[in-house]
């Protein structure tokens, strides 16, 4: 999970604190990086825990764009852009049979997932 | 309406610039220079599924862009202009009018110390932008809308400081 500022290290902790499973997901913040950084980190990260879905917060988001590039030489890993807390909790929740069917299946929960209520009419 | 920012950000295109300005001063293209990308159809089209769709990206490389400044300034929407580095902006105030240079960017690299929390510079790239400046452009760091444009020797003398 991958964000802006304190973005991922906040979502994964709400993730922990519902559902006991934030261990599932690793929080990467990218203070100060340049592109190339970015993306090197990603790089890395995914090799050491054999990661197989990047999670990002801003579709235009530098994340976004490093992890894009990283999926050229990287063809299983799934990417997914818009991350909010019901799909990360529907994600580390599943049952499906690999991690590219739980994330498809986590971003269809997470557009059902937005609403807006009350307000004038 | 006009160039409304000339960006220089190594990320390119991405949150800051699209939501954090371009939101704001409802711009509606990005001129993107950058021999590189220029050059890639791949990497323009990674920039390109990074904007909304109401916001249109031309791509240049440097020696193309500066000659077309002045018909992009005439465009009837605000637009921004995009360079990754030092150098390709300082063509563009040579050869392509650009007076003011927004520094948006230049994130942490070897070699590179840091000025401010989203600026950090090798020494000639600390030269290259006083140089920028005295070819006659106002140089100003600034990373988001709401924050405010410190001028460039303000920047480096904090860097000096904090050395």
């Amino acid at each position: 999970m991958a964000g802006h500022a304190d973005f991922a290290a906040g979502v994964v902790s709400a993730v922990e604190l519902i559902t006991g499973h934030g261990d599932r997901l690793i929080p990467i913040q990218v203070h100060g990086l340049c592109g190339e950084d970015i993306q090197a980190l990603l790089r890395e990260r995914l090799a050491e825990t054999g990661a197989r879905v990047i999670f990002t917060d801003l579709q235009a988001g530098s994340c976004t764009m490093a992890a894009r590039r990283l999926l050229r030489d990287h063809t299983q890993v799934v990417l997914v852009s818009g991350t909010n807390l019901p799909m990360l909790l529907d994600f580390v929740m599943s049952s499906a049979p690999s991690p590219h069917d739980a994330a498809r299946a986590a971003v269809e929960r997470a557009r059902s997932a937005i609403a807006a209520y009350g307000g004038p009419a | 309406m006009t160039l409304v920012l000339n960006r220089i950000d190594d990320r390119l295109i991405h949150g800051q610039v699209v939501v954090g300005w371009g939101q704001p001063l409802d711009v509606r293209f990005i001129v993107l220079v950058d021999d590189l990308v220029a050059a890639s159809d791949w990497e323009k089209e990674l920039y390109r599924m990074g904007v909304p769709p109401e916001m249109e990206v031309r791509f240049h490389s440097a020696a193309e862009a500066a000659p077309r400044l002045d018909t992009y300034r005439t465009e009837p929407h605000p637009g921004i202009l995009l360079t990754g580095d030092i150098a390709t902006m300082r063509e563009l105030v040579l050869h392509g009018g650009v007076r003011e240079v927004n520094v948006g960017g230049i994130h942490h690299r070897a070699g590179r110390r840091q000025y401010l929390r989203y600026v950090f510079l090798t020494a000639d790239e600390q030269r290259a932008l006083r140089e920028v400046a005295a070819l006659g452009a106002l140089v100003t760091a600034q990373d988001v809308p709401a924050a405010r444009a410190i001028p460039l020797e303000e920047m480096l003398a904090s860097g000096e400081v904090g050395s």
